[in-house]
């Protein structure tokens, strides 16, 4: 058997110190390939659901940012009949008041997903950064908010969103503004969750010691920590804000006509169900592969960071 | 027992402190209305002697914390006040729709939760097997689709096409019992599909992270048998989480049932909330919203309370 | 272990050894493929011997264990060799057929008894489980035996001890239960995987005390898997010396540790030697605690009336066991949590007893190392920036004077520049880390450090490098230190001054050489005498002395 203790990997030794033979006291992990060549790497070693998720939301993407550039027809245009069947000039046939669905379905994608994104977006800056200060601070301010969070949550948020939106109408920015301060509670409680987990750790004590500020500790020391769970929710919110916008607007309460979108054009298409007709479904459908999509990646972003070993 | 009797005792006025500031939430929504309520119901015919007339009717002239006081005492003996619709008793109105609800609620619960709980079992325990990976599947899509969505499949292919259950679920009071499950199956279909999607997942987590205990290593370290082991071991201390995961999800049922209602003309209170925000009718938004978030709240508090009576270590003090 | 034993054993010449190991490979899965852990061990125990498997971390003595019981955790799968047991192939047989060996033939004793029992059952339902689903014996049966062996192991109320659930029972007392519950089928051999490490000095002492006993008794055979070279002396009648999954040394006891025939083995005995030099500093007194008390949201005191003092360019050892309060104090002179009375005074100056009032300066004059490298340094950092932070917040240096000096602190510690300044954590051994932390702390140039059990997380060989790095710090820098650590070696090696507490108070405080040597407190007496010695009696002898103490004085030993 060799003297040297040598791993299977190039290692950097330590300095042992050398009498007869010489002893490695430590062998070093393996030094790390780049970020991107390891995001590469993942990304090919992927389940196909998580790759058929990608390729849709890239799909969606798209079809949102180059709507105007992709439909033959104006958002709100009556260009036919009611309810003409598929084929001819109107691909997939016109609404209930002779608008061309495929065009209403690609706007709807830019609208629908535009303001569910944006909602996301601002959810997470409130709650991303109450939770990622009820962490640093701890103490009473911490204590405050998450009682304060607690009674909101104790609403459901349907119900709750239907409350404030009786009061204070459906226009388009107060529902983003609604649902954002709905939703950040949940932002809320991961953010502080995840970044208390961190905010123990001796190295934020160092930083603390050393006189670092409220700001550095928080975003210096903490965010970087929790980006990956902070991302998969991301996902997950996404996902939960873009239904409950779908839902309202399905209820007649959420984005209202003219503006196209999924969850109203469902609505107003729904009696062609009681003829078979599955015009309706498309854009209920269109909701669902996108959730769908959405759903896939962050499942297997969440397998691959929590570092959940499963039996081989 | 008396440090548990405490804890119970602590949770049970947390829960009721929140159900009341809830309440004042619930009632200062509706003050913070931009505009007045008298000018924006009356609309063409606001006069300022009509909006008045209008406002003493409803007590708006009283000061706000007389007019809470007020509300809330009704409320406390089971009157809501008036539909500014209709002009009917709201506790009427809602008490129907309200046992409807629960009526849907209660079906879907029972074919549900011994479901997802006996799939989320087994997926746990044949992890990564061929069921375990196709049921992944099949619950994220489920929990991926909007409730209308599979609502109009549904009402699609077993409906429309095969005719086997109504599409419109109208349900009369002095129906027969089966004669309301036929009426009330697509409905309760639809909300079983996403509540036992959620569920199934959330126990299999739950039970997934109580095999990886050191002391379910042990158990076999000891040669115990695997049925043993989850039957002997695993359950005892899975009934927590599996409390949790059971209340999480009968809250999606809370909001499913609102849109489910609306899709199948179900006459229950998620239907009547609907209705009501369209016509802002605001006395009834209050009510539905209150006792939405009064069984909401309850569930949560009797989540809270069951953990703390199975757990092991409050069970039995040093 | 004594002469009679080593006369009987080797009269019985033995027949078929119980357990043989040949070739045994085991792989674990990282990184998305399968490593060797054990790499062809072969492993020979007879019945009745003790067979202790010695290692550091990565030297795979647990996964060894495991699979003389057939078993690989999850993650692990045992690829290659062969294990018989009793004549019997272990691998060929079904899961059923190991099961049927666990338990009864051979049993487990884990390194922590508090997550290894169900907290939702009594103690001797457990002890009793494995007897009656095996068919042993009945229950009524099990529960008498229960609680003979409680007896023997000197827990206290035997009758009454089974009923209790896990949590309301002492972690000694719990591993001892652990034991009792291993013996419960009387097995052939029992695997003890750790099961003193989590415990403290003098609770250990009881624990390998009953140990012994129960496997003298019974004629059990061991396979006793530590990193602590002392413990198992005491226990082995033979050691296998294991590193990196596969095998360093092996022999009998005495044998080895008076003649070890590897460098590697030499060193792990040599681990408890080290010794500083010459005694350093004197004269000024660079930190004063005084009359401090203190204690956690105005509940328990943690700390009654301490005082403590270091000099200039001295160590003074803070040792005591778990809630002495010795982290306390450390938190108190830092300023995370301000005295209920008394206060630090440091370069003669009150230091204002919330971290928030204190200055830049008086800050970076005083620094501190952890005890877990892990979580002492920021994972998304790099190790430039993670040591020239404190370069720019405390002395404004930055640019290429700072890179300068980066590289100055790496080779102070040892590191090459060229090879570590880009690193991260992750990519770094326990070793280097706590190297980095050592340099952040020297970066900021300080007077005084604070060591929190800076090596009690790390292997001893690692250990020993660290502490040597220290003391030559201390030499070229004059830098002080108030060394906290429960380890009585490292004390030895490293400390001028010694301060012993236990229960929030000062026992004993000194120069080394006062407090090392006799007539000592009580409890410094029992702490000492707690420290197992690389010497086989060692624990036969303590016992003794003990006993004719308490003999002498019926009031009962400290």
């Amino acid at each position: 058997m060799s003297d040297d203790a040598t791993g299977p990997v190039p290692h950097a030794p330590e300095r042992g110190i050398p009498e007869d033979e010489e002893l490695i006291i430590e062998q070093a992990p393996p030094e790390r390939r780049s970020r991107w060549a390891v995001m590469g790497r993942e990304f090919l070693r992927a389940p196909w659901t998580a790759k058929i998720g990608l390729a849709v939301i890239l799909v969606y993407v798209f079809v949102a940012l180059f709507a105007p550039l992709l439909t033959p027809y104006g958002e709100s245009e009556i260009v036919g009949m009611e309810f003409e069947p598929w084929g001819g000039a109107f691909m997939l046939g016109t609404d209930n008041l002779g608008r061309d669905m495929f065009t209403r379905l690609i706007y709807g994608a830019r609208n629908t997903i535009g303001i569910a994104f944006m909602t996301t977006c601002l959810a997470f800056l409130i709650g991303g950064a109450a939770g990622l200060m009820a962490a640093a601070v701890a103490g009473w301010v911490d204590q405050a908010l998450a009682r304060i969070v607690d009674v909101l949550m104790a609403i459901p948020q349907l119900i709750f969103a239907l409350l404030l939106l009786t009061i204070f109408g459906t226009s388009i920015p107060v529902l983003i503004i609604v649902i954002a301060v709905l939703d950040s509670t949940r932002v809320f409680r991961l953010a502080r969750a995840v970044g208390m987990n961190v905010a123990v750790m001796d190295f934020v004590e160092a930083a603390r010691l050393r006189g670092e500020g409220l700001g550095w500790i928080m975003g210096r020391e903490i965010l970087p920590n929790i980006l990956p769970p902070l991302v998969a929710e991301f996902g997950l919110r996404f996902c939960f804000v873009f239904l409950l916008i779908s839902a309202l607007s399905f209820l007649g309460l959420g984005i209202q006509p003219p503006t196209a979108d999924w969850g109203s054009m469902v609505r107003d298409n729904a009696t062609l169900i009681t003829y078979g007709d599955i015009t309706p479904l498309l854009p209920a459908g269109a909701i669902a592969l996108l959730t769908v999509a959405v759903n896939f990646v962050v499942d297997w972003f969440l397998h691959k960071t929590s570092g959940l070993r499963d039996e081989h | 027992m008396n440090k548990l009797a405490k804890l119970v005792a602590q949770r049970l006025a947390l829960g009721l402190l929140t159900l009341w500031i809830v309440s004042l939430i619930i009632f200062l929504g509706v003050e913070l209305l931009p505009g007045d309520i008298a000018t924006e119901i009356l609309g063409q015919t606001a006069t300022p002697e009509t909006v008045a007339a209008f406002r003493r009717s409803l007590g708006l002239d009283l000061p706000m914390h007389i007019r809470y006081l007020d509300w809330l005492w009704g409320v406390v003996h089971g009157d809501f006040g008036r539909s500014l619709a209709n002009g009917r008793d709201i506790a009427e109105l809602i008490g129907g729709r309200l046992l409807n609800t629960l009526f849907l609620a209660t079906v879907t619960a029972l074919i549900a939760v011994p479901l997802a709980l006996a799939l989320g079992l087994l997926a746990a325990l044949y992890r990564n097997s061929l069921f375990d990976r196709t049921i992944n599947i099949v619950t994220l899509s489920s929990i991926s689709f909007p409730e209308f969505f599979i609502a109009y499949i549904l009402i699609l292919f077993l409906s429309v096409q095969a005719g086997w259950f109504p599409s419109l679920s109208n349900v009369d009071p002095g129906e027969p019992l089966w004669e309301r499950v036929y009426r009330v199956a697509l409905p309760a279909f639809t909300l079983t599909l996403v509540v036992v999607a959620h569920m199934m997942r959330m126990t299999r987590a739950a039970i997934i992270n109580l095999l990886a205990s050191p002391y379910i290593e042990m158990a076999t370290l000891k040669g115990i048998s695997r049925s043993r082991i989850i039957v002997h071991h695993a359950l005892p201390n899975a009934l927590a989480p599996i409390i949790n995961v059971v209340v999480l999800s009968l809250a999606y049922l809370v909001v499913g049932v609102v849109v489910v209602e609306v899709v199948f003309v179900y006459p229950g209170l998620g239907q009547l909330m609907v209705d009501s925000v369209q016509k802002r009718d605001i006395p009834v938004v209050q009510a539905c919203s209150l006792i939405f978030a009064a069984t909401y709240i309850l569930l949560n508090l009797t989540a809270d309370i069951l953990s703390i009576v199975t757990n092991p270590r409050l069970l039995h003090p040093r | 272990m004594s002469t009679e034993r080593e006369t009987d054993m080797a009269a019985s010449a033995p027949a078929e050894p119980l357990l043989t190991m040949r070739g045994l490979r085991i792989e674990g899965f990282a990184d998305e493929a399968w490593h060797e852990i054990v790499k062809g061990l072969d492993l020979t125990l007879h019945r009745g011997e003790v067979l202790g498997l010695i290692g550091e971390s990565g030297a795979g003595k647990s996964t060894v264990g495991l699979a003389a019981m057939g078993y690989a955790r999850p993650g692990c799968r045992i690829s290659g060799g062969e294990i018989v047991f009793d004549g019997q192939d272990i691998m060929a047989l079904s899961e059923a057929g190991r099961r049927r060996l666990r338990g009864v033939r051979v049993a487990y004793v884990a390194q922590s008894a508090a997550a290894s029992f169900n907290p939702a059952h009594r103690l001797i339902d457990q002890y009793a489980e494995a007897a009656v689903a095996h068919g042993v014996m009945s229950e009524a049966e099990a529960r008498r035996e229960a609680v003979e062996l409680y007896g023997k192991l000197n827990l206290p109320d035997p009758e009454t001890f089974g009923r209790r659930y896990p949590h309301q029972v002492s972690g000694g007392q719990l591993q001892r239960a652990m034991v009792a519950m291993a013996m419960a089928c009387r097995p052939d051999l029992i695997v003890f995987d750790e099961p003193t490490t989590a415990l403290d000095v003098t609770t250990q002492i009881e624990v390998l005390a009953a140990i012994k006993d129960v496997v003298r008794e019974f004629d059990t055979a061991a396979l006793y898997i530590t990193h602590d070279l002392a413990v198992v002396s005491q226990l082995a009648d033979r050691i296998m010396v294991l590193r990196y999954g596969e095998l360093v040394e092996e022999g009998e006891t005495r044998a080895l540790l008076e003649h070890p025939r590897r460098e590697y083995t030499r060193r792990l005995l040599a681990v408890r030697t080290l010794r500083k030099e010459e005694e350093t500093g004197a004269g000024n007194v660079l930190l004063r605690v005084h009359d401090v008390s203190a204690s956690y949201a105005g509940l328990v005191t943690v700390l009654d009336n301490v005082t403590v003092q270091v000099p200039r360019g001295r160590t003074v050892a803070v040792v005591g066991e778990s809630g002495s309060g010795k982290s306390t104090l450390a938190r108190v002179i830092t300023g995370l949590l301000p005295p209920l009375s008394g206060g630090v005074m440091f370069h003669d100056e009150p230091l204002p007893p919330a971290l928030a009032n204190r200055d830049r300066q008086a800050l970076r004059r005083l620094q501190m190392i952890y005890q877990m490298p892990d979580t002492a340094l920021n994972p998304r950092q790099r190790v430039r920036d993670i040591i020239g932070r404190p370069l720019e917040f405390y002395l404004g240096l930055r640019g290429a004077e700072r890179e300068r000096r980066v590289r100055e602190l790496l080779q102070m510690i040892e590191l090459d520049p060229d090879a570590f300044a880009d690193r991260y954590p992750g990519e770094l051994s326990g070793g280097q880390k706590q190297r980095i932390c050592i340099a952040r702390a020297l970066a900021a140039e300080p007077d005084l450090i604070i060591c929190d059990e800076v090596t009690s997380a790390l292997d001893q060989l690692v250990a020993e490098e660290i502490l040597k790095l220290l003391l030559r710090l201390q030499k070229e820098l004059q830098v002080s230190y108030l060394f906290i650590t429960h380890d009585i070696a490292t004390v030895r090696a490293i400390a001028d001054d010694i301060v012993v507490m236990h229960n929030g108070r000062v026992v004993e405080q000194g120069t080394k050489a006062e407090i090392l040597s006799p007539p000592h407190h009580d409890y410094t007496e029992l702490l000492l005498s707690s420290v197992p010695e690389m010497d086989p009696d060692w624990l036969d002898g303590v016992l003794a002395e003990r006993e004719t103490l308490e003999e002498e004085s019926p009031a009962g030993a400290p």
